[in-house]
This record gives structure tokens, C-alpha cells and sequence, in this order.
């Protein structure tokens, strides 16, 4: 049975398609080359660093490419003094990072894995995400965008595959954003670093090679704070964000063999939310499944439950369904048992209908 | 301990059979007890403090443990490399192999009351606190059998009875964690004090210094040893630290800096540290070693150094070679005795790996245990969160 749980939750190599069901509003224009998303983000950097002379790279090891190689080329093309390493050490990189956006330039610091994010929690949440509050629009680090990979990828364990965008979702003055594909990484990344706002950017490790998908060349932004409808539906509705809308995807496809017709939400941005979206697609529907990687207790799926339990309660036809993580820490074998995988969300699918 | 000791290392009357005549009657056992003054490498360096002597007292059956106890180290860490190749090992992967001295020359001059903190690159180190090798392989594989049940992996063996902390992924983050049982220690007052291993990387971390700073003000018997690797993952250790001198880091904590691939200064230098920190409060080891492979298996180590580099030290200063090289000088042993060591050492890890295999993988059920004290209720669901749900013990 171990086995048979091991082959239904690995994933499969679904993305190289690309999601075929994109909307036409964000549909990439023209000139699109197929890459991958560490590249659409290298692309995004570049863009960045060649328009604004005054937006820096840092993190750790991130001269050389970076262990994603996201940061490729970046240190040849505009220098050491623009792209460089930092010590080992996260409470220094981000606090570094929120004085030099306090002083009017982009610092885009790069935190090496997500799960390393915490001895810097204290300086995003305490002070970049008040530091305009506090000083009465005086002063702000609007220029700081925080990078890291976060999510599952097969055998990360522990330090390799955490979630953590629910700690930071609870934080007012930050903003958080998810990409779910290349084009998306692209544009919202761009989107992120000309924000006035601090943001925090997550990235799925999971995709950065797996995803392939057409991206233009030139400079393009995508809007935070919208959610896109990736998928019509009558039946339902299901909220993800970043890696684990691939899984949603193909949960929806089963779904729509036994006649179940899902809409797909992509939420792009966690806080601040478009909930605007989200309840009208509920509202067209009646039901609401959210999926996430990080642990269910707490996790952003618990937000968007509540805030669409007040404003749809009335049109709600069965109770507001989580996928998400268990409450356990992220274990090292038993990863398949412990992700939301397309079984659980389709038997939740079928559950939520029927109920 | 003694025991285990006892049972690693050659027993006595093969080892005169073949040792050439000697003035000393064959009979006697003191043979092996006979002490031998070895002049350290290199001479210590002090930071605030006066150095402990460049000359260290072994024996022989001593430095036939040390060679012994290296090869095993360096035997597992070759066998967990291709291990992790054929996908038997998955996830991360740390290898130590070219640090031995600084584990053997360790615990040789400790007890295991005193307890080791380390970082991620924690097999041998846990081998060298008694460690089991099947358990160890077992964990590897993440079986249930390993040390800490499968549910560590690589980075996270422990050994309570041994006075083993681990075995942490975060860089770093076991330093304040090793002040803390060194606080701890000193209200027991059994004379005991805890050494906090970390790395060049980790050593420009800020909850280091909070860490130093509360030692030395309350004066606990803190050993700080730096495992100077010289590269923190693929960064040197210039483009890391103003100042690479982490023996010095310590401003008003003392320091003292070894030649990590020196055992016996590696010893001599522990046991001069353990006699300080139980009296005088924190003081920094920094051991200046090599690892031969990369950072993890995903790295093949090359990029940021050359192999030349490499080759070099593995020429050099191989600690293993050095042991060898003593041994053979001072007729303790032959070059073909010191090759059967290898072999049988190379058997025993086959015969660890090929236990360790047969173990299961744990219980799907295991995933929810110790995650509080049992008996806490943790709910466990079926696929659909609805139809299936049981409280786990």
C-alpha cells in the first residue's frame, strides 16, 4: 500500500505543457521563448538591475548563479559592487537589506532556502513591515523585496521543503507573493521589486526545472493583489498558489471526468488579498476548497476560509474544504503521506459536491 | 566504554607476533602502554592565552585505535558516497571524510559525560561517541532502525547515553543550544563541559556571539570549536569573514588554534580546553582541517577550489596517513597489519550497509508520533478529511 500511495502522490512532468487553460487577459503576447522558471526569474533580475541603477542583488552565493542559478550573469553584466555575496548570515542579510532600501534603492535580498527565513522573521516583521508606519510616512523600505525558495521537491526533509508564507501573511505592511509558472515569475517578480511596499516573493523550488513555459523577452509586469481565474467551472471553486495548483490541475481534470466542473483560482498574491475574486467565484459556485503545502492548522487556507464564510455564508452549500499539509513537522520519508496530494483533493472535491 | 573500546582495537598477541625484536621482554602487555612523545605538527597558537606544549604523550594501542576508529570514518563516509549515488541514501548528505582527527582526537580526551553539539556533518561524529555503524547506515536510508528511527536522516543523529546533541540542520543554531547544556553542566557540578562544533560558515552568524557573550559573562564550561574547513558550503573563508582568524572572533574569550589534521594535537589541545573551561568559563577551538568532498553530495566540490588543491592535502596532511606514518616509525605495527586493519574495517562497513538494507522503512503511522508527548491526540485523516478520522496515541 506504501507503494502504491509513493507512485499516486509523485508528480508528474504535467507543467512542460504549460497550463492550457490560461485566460486571455494574461495570455503572453508574442515573441515568447519556452524556459524555465529559475530562467524567467534570471530574466526578471536582469530587467531589473538594467533599469534601475540603483537596485542591488545580494544573498548567499548568489555571484557565482546561485545554487538555483537564478542569479546567473548577473555579477558579470552589472558588476561586483551591485551583485554580491553576503556572509552566512539571514538577521544580517535582511537587515542590511532594509537599510538600503531605507535609503531609496532596491535591495533584493535573496534567502537561500525559506526554511532558513526565521533568524531574519524578526527584522521583516518588526522592521520593514512598520517601518512607514511608524515613522509617519517618513521614512520606508519600500525598495525591499525578499526572494527565497520555498515548497516540497521529493527529498528536501525538514530544512529543505517548508512553507513558511503563512508567518508572514499575518504581518500588516508586507506584502506576499506566489508564482505559479515562468511567465507568472517574470512579471510578478517585476511587479514586486518596483512595489513601494516591502515584499516577501516565494518561489517553487520544485519548479524552477520543471516548469517550461513561453516568456517574452521584454520588460512586463503583472498586477498584485489579483487573483486570475486559471480555469472555469460550475461546480466548485479551488484556491491555490504556486506548486501546488499543478496538483489542483490535475485534481481538477479527474474531476471533470466524473462530471464535476471545477473553477481554478490562482491567488498570486496572499496579503494583500483579492478576495474580491474568490467570493465571486464562490458565488457562482457555493463551494470553496483551499490547498496548500504548508501545515493545515493555521496555514493561509484557515484566512481565506474565514473571510469567505463572512461574506458568502448565506450561499455557502457545504463547509469550506482544506488540503493542506499535516500538522507535523515536514518529515523526511514519509513526504508522500504528508503532502496534499491529487487523491485527497479529489476525494474532497467529490465530498464537498456531494455533500 | 572501555569495553568498546577494547573490542575495536587489535587484539595484543597478534600484533607481537609480527613486531620486529625489541629490547622489552615479548611477554609483557605494557608493550602497548608504553608511552611515546610525539611533537605536534605545527606549534599552537593562542589567542589571550598561553598555548598548551607542541608535545603530546601517546602509546601505541592508542595510535592503533586512532588509525583504526580514522579508517572506519573515512570507510563509512566512502560507503554512504555511493550509497547516496545508487539513490539508497536520499535527500542531503553531508561527508566528513578529511576531518576525522578532529572527532577521534576529540573524544579521546573526554568522557562521555561531557557532551558534543554539532552541525549537519555529524556521522562520524556520532560514530566516534559510540555510535553504531548499522544504526547509522540504517538511519542513512531512513530505515527503522537507524539512531533516530528514520525520522532524522542524515543530518540529525543523536545519542543521549553518549552525551551526543546532535546533529542540527540550521547553521548555527546549535551554539546558543550548546551554552545551554554547558549551563546546565555546571549545576550538576560533575566536572563536565560541553564542546559546540560549527563551521567556518556558521561562524559569522550573530546567535554565535550572543552564545559567546553570556558564556563568558557567567563562566560556563563552553568549548567552542570552530571546524575550519575553509570553505563554508562554496564560499572561501576570505570572502566570508573580515577576519578568517576564528580563533581571535572571541574578542575577550580565548582562543586557540590547531592543526585539525593532527589527532594527537587535536587531543592535546581538547584536554587542555576541557581543564581550562571547567575553571575559567569559554574558550574557542578552531581547528584548521579539509573536507575532501564537496559541501553535500550535490556538490561536487570542485568548482571552488581546484584538484590540485585537493590532492595537495590529501598528500600532506591526511590525518589518516599521518597516524600511519607514526605508527610505522615507531615499530608499533607493519604496513601489512595497518593494510588487514583497513580490510577488516572495509568488511565491517559492508556488513553494517547490508544489515542496515534489511531493516524496514518505518511505519506509516510513525509519521505522527513525538510530535508532542504521546497521549496528546493528534487527529489523523483520511484522503477526504471527512469520512476517515482516528486520534492517534
Amino acid at each position: 500500500m506504501a507503494m502504491a500511495l509513493r507512485t499516486i502522490g509523485r508528480r508528474t512532468s504535467f507543467l512542460r505543457r504549460g497550463f492550457s487553460s490560461l485566460s486571455e487577459a494574461t495570455k503572453a503576447p508574442t515573441d515568447g521563448k519556452l524556459i524555465n522558471l529559475f530562467s524567467a526569474i534570471n530574466q526578471a533580475l536582469h530587467i531589473a538591475l538594467d533599469t534601475d541603477p540603483r537596485s542591488y542583488v545580494f544573498g548567499e552565493d548568489v555571484r557565482f548563479g546561485g545554487v538555483f542559478r537564478c542569479t546567473t550573469g548577473l555579477a558579470d553584466k552589472f558588476g561586483r559592487n551591485r551583485v554580491f555575496n553576503t556572509p552566512l548570515c539571514e538577521q544580517g542579510i535582511v537587515g542590511f537589506a532594509i537599510g538600503l532600501a531605507a535609503m531609496g534603492n532596491r535591495a533584493i535580498a535573496e534567502i537561500q532556502f525559506a526554511d532558513y527565513i526565521y533568524p531574519a522573521f524578526d527584522q521583516i516583521v518588526n522592521e520593514a513591515a512598520k517601518f512607514r508606519y511608524r515613522s509617519g510616512n517618513e521614512f520606508n523600505c519600500g525598495g525591499l523585496t525578499v526572494r527565497t525558495p520555498y515548497g516540497a521537491v521529493g527529498h528536501g526533509g525538514h530544512y529543505h521543503s517548508q512553507s513558511p508564507e503563512s508567518f508572514f501573511c499575518h504581518v500588516p505592511g508586507l506584502k506576499v507573493v506566489i508564482p505559479r509558472s515562468p511567465f507568472q515569475a517574470k512579471g510578478l517578480l517585476l511587479s514586486c521589486i518596483r512595489d513601494p511596499n516591502p515584499v516577501v516573493f516565494f518561489e517553487p523550488k520544485w519548479l524552477y526545472r520543471l516548469a517550461v513555459e513561453e516568456v517574452p523577452q521584454d520588460d512586463y509586469m503583472l498586477p498584485l493583489s489579483e487573483a486570475e481565474v486559471i480555469r472555469q467551472g460550475t461546480d466548485i471553486t479551488l484556491v491555490g498558489w504556486g506548486a501546488q495548483l499543478s496538483v489542483l490541475e490535475q485534481a481538477c481534470e479527474e474531476a471533470a471526468k466524473e462530471g464535476i466542473s471545477c473553477e481554478l483560482i490562482d491567488l498570486r498574491t496572499l496579503i494583500p488579498w483579492d478576495k474580491e475574486t474568490v467570493e465571486a467565484s464562490v458565488r457562482k459556485t457555493g463551494k470553496l476548497l483551499v490547498s496548500h503545502e504548508a501545515p493545515l492548522t493555521g496555514g493561509f487556507g484557515a484566512e481565506i476560509s474565514a473571510s469567505i464564510a463572512e461574506r458568502c455564508f448565506l450561499r455557502l452549500e457545504a463547509p469550506v474544504a482544506r488540503i493542506c499539509g499535516l500538522d507535523t513537522p515536514f518529515p523526511l520519508v514519509y513526504e508522500q503521506f504528508y503532502m496534499p496530494t491529487k487523491n485527497k483533493i479529489l476525494d474532497a472535491i467529490k465530498a464537498t459536491v456531494k455533500y | 566504554m572501555a569495553a568498546a573500546a577494547a573490542a575495536r582495537r587489535l587484539p595484543a598477541a597478534s600484533l607481537r607476533q609480527h613486531r620486529p625484536l625489541l629490547l622489552r621482554p615479548f611477554a609483557s602487555s605494557s608493550g602497548d602502554q608504553q608511552p611515546i612523545t610525539v611533537e605536534t605538527s605545527v606549534p599552537f597558537t593562542g589567542h589571550k592565552i598561553e598555548p598548551p606544549s607542541r608535545s603530546v604523550e601517546t602509546t601505541p594501542s592508542e595510535l592503533l585505535t586512532f588509525f583504526r576508529d580514522m579508517s572506519l570514518m573515512r570507510r563509512m563516509e566512502i560507503a554512504a558516497d555511493s550509497l547516496y549515488k545508487s539513490k539508497l541514501i536520499r535527500g542531503f548528505c553531508h561527508l566528513y571524510d578529511g576531518q576525522e582527527a578532529v572527532a577521534v582526537g576529540l573524544e579521546a580526551s573526554i568522557t562521555k559525560k561531557d557532551a558534543i553539539i554539532t552541525a549537519y556533518r555529524d556521522h562520524c561524529i556520532y560514530l566516534a561517541r559510540g555510535g553504531n555503524l548499522v544504526e547509522a547506515f540504517a538511519e542513512l536510508m531512513g530505515r527503522r532502525a537507524g539512531c533516530s528511527k528514520g525520522k532524522g536522516g542524515s543530518m540529525h543523529f543523536y545519542k543521549k547515553e553518549s552525551g551526543f546533541f546532535g546533529g542540527h540542520g540550521i547553521v548555527g543554531a546549535q551554539v546558543p543550544l550548546g551554552c545551554g547544556l554547558a549551563f546546565a553542566q555546571k549545576y550538576i557540578k560533575e566536572g563536565t563541559v560541553t564542546f559546540a562544533l560549527y563551521g567556518d560558515g556558521a561562524a559569522n552568524q550573530g546567535q554565535l556571539f550572543e552564545a559567546l557573550n553570556i558564556s563568558a559573562l557567567w563562566d560556563l564550561p563552553a568549548i567552542l570549536i570552530c571546524e575550519n574547513n575553509h570553505y563554508g558550503m562554496g564560499t572561501a573563508e576570505w570572502r566570508a569573514a573580515k577576519s578568517p582568524a576564528y580563533y581571535k572572533r572571541g574578542d575577550y574569550v580565548p582562543g586557540l588554534k590547531v592543526d585539525g589534521m593532527d589527532v594527537l594535537a587535536v587531543k592535546q589541545a581538547c584536554k587542555f580546553a576541557k581543564e581550562y573551561a571547567l575553571k575559567n568559563g569559554p574558550l574557542i577551538l578552531e581547528m584548521d582541517t579539509y573536507r575532501y568532498h564537496g559541501h553535500s553530495m550535490s556538490d561536487p566540490g570542485s568548482t571552488y577550489r581546484t584538484r590540485d588543491e585537493i590532492s595537495g592535502v590529501r598528500q600532506e596532511r591526511d590525518p589518516i596517513e599521518r597516524v600511519r606514518k607514526l605508527i610505522l616509525s615507531n615499530d608499533i605495527a607493519s604496513a601489512n597489519e595497518l593494510k588487514n586493519i583497513e580490510k577488516e574495517v572495509r568488511k565491517e562497513v559492508d556488513d553494517a550497509i547490508a544489515q542496515a538494507k534489511e531493516s524496514p522503512m518505518p511505519d506509516p503511522s510513525d509519521l505522527f508520533t513525538n510530535v508532542y508527548v504521546k497521549g496528546f491526540g493528534v487527529e489523523a485523516f483520511g484522503a477526504d478529511r471527512k469520512e476517515v478520522k482516528a486520534v492517534l496515541p
